[in-house]
């Protein structure tokens, strides 16, 4: 009765918990064979490039999820059948969508990925260049009020400084 | 007015954790594991697939055509599925038109089930290898597609159909639906 | 009775951190010396009431009182003592007790530390930090509290904790993770007191570097010790996935590299005060926005904490009422700063300025990447990843100008340097890194790849201006050794921390070009060819631990018959959750590390094996390593420090 209960109540979290777990601790392993290094190497690559859609946040070759294992499956088939690729991704981006690739395609959103730093760059460099230029009326380095604090407290700390000195001298 | 321009650039920044904000608010109310079918707007894929209790009887993607339906991909491996089957019953005595697709599942439990809780489907494929049900980009079961009468589908809804998000949104969309 | 003594301590904990942000305010305003030195004692009297509240959960989880909900469902009769310790923070509402603990240490930490600041500055800056606390005691009480009962009706037994966090390394991470973050609360504080203050100053710079420095210092450690757990743990030998939540944490990183960087020029040049004081409110800002997306569940992510929305939306609020209000202050107040240094295009401040753009141009394409996905699907345009592939060009492409500009900034002088007086340190350097690429590459490098060589390249580049760096400053007025030996503790840290970065550049680039991956069916007594290594099947164990069972597969390696290692790689399954775990067997070297990770059993009684072979992968961590170790030394370094600000001061008087 006692456990029961408390399983009722607590459920949800450890089906959210078990979901995650059960898919990422366990790595998934295959042995398939290849005809040659290159599609062996094809496959990895594509098994680090799709995402598996049924899991928390992995690709297909790290999950251990039932869905995944298709993948992985039908990923190894499509690339012994010589399929490239970029055919491989389509084939799958046709049935998932998007979402299963991690290299996102160009949209008028992500465009904003490669733009958006770019213009940061570029923006970042013109107000480094537009300060510089400004700089040209004379002016002091820190002003007085400043100096004068930073003054005041370096004051007091080298005193301070100077009385723990004499004092482990003493 | 030098120093008025200068508060404008300064705000830039606030001004952007504003939108991010409103995003990550409206990002609250949205599971992010939700995923569309990359199929809207598209025929049912080609398929050959077997009857549930019947092998002899073979269907091809032509039964989706001629009224609009729902197609509903289940197993007996998925709790959630449980759950649905009786809402499904009650679809099906409403006169909506279900074809059900066994996904990946094993063909005996599969009839027990149907024979025990009754079956809402007019037709029900057998999709063993799960060969439809990675050209129509199932990733859980249970979904279900709305199908229009020339065979395109509309919709997919993912997770259990139940009471609220079938009047919500999914009736709706069905009703649309020609 | 214990679970509620600690609720009711946290609950008054609240209550003072509360009066630590008003009485202080009061105080400064209605100039009441009594009330503005409050904020100290306050501040302290809060850190004992949730050290005896943390102290409290301790204990509950080391004698198992599973009448507590928390610890039901996060610990186990049969784990460890030093796991159940851990457990504490094994889960949201725990690991959230431990970020207001450290910020109370923190915030105490600041009160006892700064005996010389004037005693206004300081309770501004507890204000704030008060501020921060009360925001996070009110979200633990109010929606996450750990000493909630499970009464009447309580397990035998707890559901033990996540098997992926019983490792020694997820021990010591979140702890180091959370004091990077929370630490940032502390620069944040000071910026804050500052703008309120409206007094932007060298003196505000100087006090918030040490800061800084000690938080970033836990941040680095904390990330690196996450990604070294994830390579040895998870077994599929990753040490950085693009994840959100890992995202969430190299963000306020970069932020924090920035504005350690901006901190310095701030403080000797007085220049870049209201982009350093901006980064400041970033840093912090971006940590808080981490713990978001952490606990709020808006983003796919392997790391997820069970989410909830109503936590989710508190913590929303108090990020606009906390990022919002202060980046609304910058606005305002910033706008008064002059900035009153004069430098010239070549000169150290235009080329720390220009690897601050590029850092933040980092941290936006981090910061996008993360955020889109949520962004795509919301206006409509349908579900997105972004992952791997995107980062990793992005990086590559910005890492080419950062790593040669920072080459370039030690050699050139503050305010001015001209051109021709850098050719031949640069030309010396430029050769050397050549010399030294290609001589790497030939011992290395199993064959020629363009990102290999521009990663070694980049790597090299840093270690020769560096080295070549300190060799023109130590022969500067005395002998080599001599002069080494005169350089203060901060001019050692800066060189040192670049070389991490360097070490760490290559280390990367080595394991990303040259790391090879063999998924393999071995049965006991088999072996496989690999890289000149021999691994041989040698026998498979049972297992059986305290809280798992499993079984253990042992190997052989050997190289031209010489023996390598004995290797034992485990697959284990925790008995109270049933959850399978892979415990690599791994092989450290200085050059490369061998791993070995056990499948499934197949049904012909073999194993599926995964066999790794990582070149350099520990110089990933052992970049970082030392660029902690530089921040330790720049902290050590105060009074150096104090003596070069007083130059140039004097020089104005």
């Amino acid at each position: 009765m006692r456990l029961i209960s408390l399983h009722a109540y607590l459920s949800p979290i450890f089906v959210l918990l078990l979901c995650f777990i059960s898919s990422s601790a366990n790595s998934a392993i295959d042995t398939f064979e290849f005809d040659s290094t290159e599609q062996e190497q094809l496959f990895h690559d594509l098994s680090k490039k799709l995402r598996c859609p049924k899991c928390q946040n992995q690709n297909i070759s790290d999950s251990n999820a039932q869905l995944a294992k298709d993948l992985r499956n039908k990923t190894y088939e499509l690339v012994k059948q010589g399929k490239n690729e970029e055919q491989v991704v389509d084939y799958m981006v046709a049935r998932f969508g998007n979402f299963v690739r991690y290299d996102p395609p160009m949209t008028p959103a992500t465009i904003f990925l490669w733009l958006g730093p770019l213009l940061f760059i570029l923006l970042g460099f013109y107000f480094l260049y537009g300060q510089i230029k400004k700089q040209n009326k004379p002016e002091q380095q820190l002003d007085l009020q400043e100096a004068k604090r930073l003054q005041k407290i370096l004051g007091k700390k080298t005193a301070a400084d100077e009385k723990l000195k004499q004092g482990s001298k003493k | 007015m030098a120093n008025t321009r200068k508060i404008i650039t300064l705000s830039v920044p606030l001004i952007i954790f504003f939108v991010v904000c409103f995003f990550l608010f409206k990002g609250l109310y949205s599971d992010p594991r939700k995923l569309d079918s990359a199929l809207i707007g598209k025929s049912v894929p080609e398929f050959t697939l077997q009857d549930i209790y019947n092998p002899e009887k073979q269907y091809d993607a032509s039964i989706f055509k001629g009224q609009k339906m729902l197609l509903n991909v289940w197993a007996t491996w998925c709790p959630t599925c449980y759950a649905e089957h009786k809402f499904l019953n009650e679809l099906a005595g409403q006169g909506i038109y279900i074809i059900g697709m066994n996904y990946k599942d094993n063909r005996p439990k599969a009839i027990k089930w149907l024979t025990d809780l009754k079956d809402p489907y007019q037709i029900s494929l057998f999709d063993k290898n799960g060969m439809l049900g990675l050209d129509l980009g199932v990733y859980g079961a249970p979904e279900t597609y709305l199908i229009d009468s020339k065979g395109i589908i509309q919709y997919r809804h993912v997770g259990a159909l139940n009471e609220k998000n079938w009047r919500n949104t999914v009736l709706p969309l069905f009703n649309e639906m020609e | 009775m214990l679970a509620e003594i600690g609720q009711f301590a946290l609950a008054v904990a609240c209550m003072l951190s509360l009066l630590q942000t008003v009485y202080p305010l009061y105080g400064i305003y209605a100039r009441q010396q009594t009330a503005i030195e409050s904020a100290k004692i306050l501040t302290v009297l809060q850190f004992v009431f949730v050290l005896l509240s943390f102290l409290i959960l301790s204990y509950l989880f080391l004698v198992n009182d599973f009448t507590v909900t928390y610890i039901a469902t996060n610990s186990n009769s049969a784990l460890p003592w030093y796991y159940r310790l851990s457990a504490v923070w094994g889960a949201h509402e725990g690991s959230l007790l431990l970020w207001v603990f450290l910020l109370s240490l923190w915030s105490t930490a600041v009160a006892l530390m700064s005996k010389r600041l004037p005693i206004e500055s300081i309770a501004r800056v507890l204000a704030v930090l008060g501020l921060l606390s009360l925001g996070f005691y009110l979200f633990v009480l109010l929606t996450s509290n750990p000493f909630l009962r499970t009464l009447p009706y309580f397990p035998v037994d707890g559901r033990d904790l996540n098997p992926l966090l019983q490792d020694i390394g997820l021990v010591v991470h979140p702890p180091m993770l959370y004091m990077g973050y929370v630490g940032f609360s502390v620069a944040f504080a000071f910026a804050i007191a500052a703008l309120l203050e409206g007094r932007l100053d060298s003196a505000w710079a100087k006090w918030s570097r040490p800061w800084t420095m000690a938080a970033w210092v836990f941040l680095t450690l904390g990330i690196a010790l996450g990604s070294w757990w994830a390579y040895s743990e998870l077994g599929w030998g990753g040490w950085w996935f693009w994840d959100p939540v890992e995202n969430a944490s190299f963000m306020p990183w970069i932020a924090g590299t920035a504005l350690i960087h901006s901190l310095a020029v701030s403080e000797k040049r007085g220049v870049f005060k209201s982009w350093t004081v901006l980064l400041a409110i970033s840093a912090f800002s971006l940590s808080l926005l981490g713990t978001f997306l952490v606990r709020s569940g808006v983003l796919v992510s392997v790391h997820a904490f069970a989410s909830d929305p109503a936590r989710g939306l508190f913590i929303l609020g108090f990020l606009i009422l906390v990022i919002g209000g202060s980046l609304l202050l910058y606005a305002v107040q910033a706008a008064k700063v002059k900035s009153r240094g004069r430098y010239r295009l070549l000169s150290r401040e235009s080329l720390l300025l220009s690897n601050n753009i590029f850092l933040i141009a980092a941290l936006i394409v981090v910061l996008l990447g993360t955020l889109l996905p949520l962004i795509h699907k919301e206006i409509g345009l349908g579900s997105i990843s972004i992952g791997e592939p995107f980062f990793n060009r992005m990086f590559s492409v910005l890492i080419v100008p950062f790593a040669l500009f920072l080459g370039v900034g030690p050699l050139v002088r503050w305010k001015r340097q001209n051109l021709s007086e850098l050719i031949k340190p640069l030309g010396s350097s430029l050769v050397a890194t050549i010399v030294l690429t290609l001589l790497f590459l030939i011992l290395f490098a199993s064959h020629f790849t363009w990102l290999a060589l521009l990663g070694v390249f980049l790597g090299f580049w840093v270690l020769t201006t560096t080295c070549y760096e300190l060799y023109l400053r130590a022969t500067h007025r005395f002998t080599l050794f001599k002069g080494l030996s005169k350089l203060g503790n901060s001019h050692w840290a800066m060189s040192l921390g670049h070389a991490g970065f360097a070490v760490m550049v290559m280390g990367i680039t080595m394991t990303q070009n040259y790391s090879i991956e063999r998924d393999v069916k071995l049965a006991v007594g088999e072996s496989i060819a690999f890289e000149h290594y021999d691994f041989h099947f040698d026998a498979i164990q049972a297992l059986n631990g305290q809280n798992y069972t499993g079984s253990m597969g042992i190997f052989t390696v050997r190289k031209d018959q010489n023996l390598i290692a004995t290797m034992q790689a485990e697959k284990r399954i925790y008995t109270v959750q049933r959850m399978p775990m892979t415990e690599a067997a791994i092989d450290a070297g200085f050059t490369r590390d061998l791993y070995i990770a056990m499948g499934e059993m197949l049904p012909d009684g073999a194993w599926a094996v995964r066999i790794y072979y990582k070149p350099f992968i520990r110089w990933i961590w052992f970049g970082p390593l030392m660029m902690s170790f530089a921040g330790i030394l720049m902290m050590l370094d105060r009074r150096y420090r104090i003596k070069k600000v007083e130059k140039p001061l004097q020089e104005n008087c």
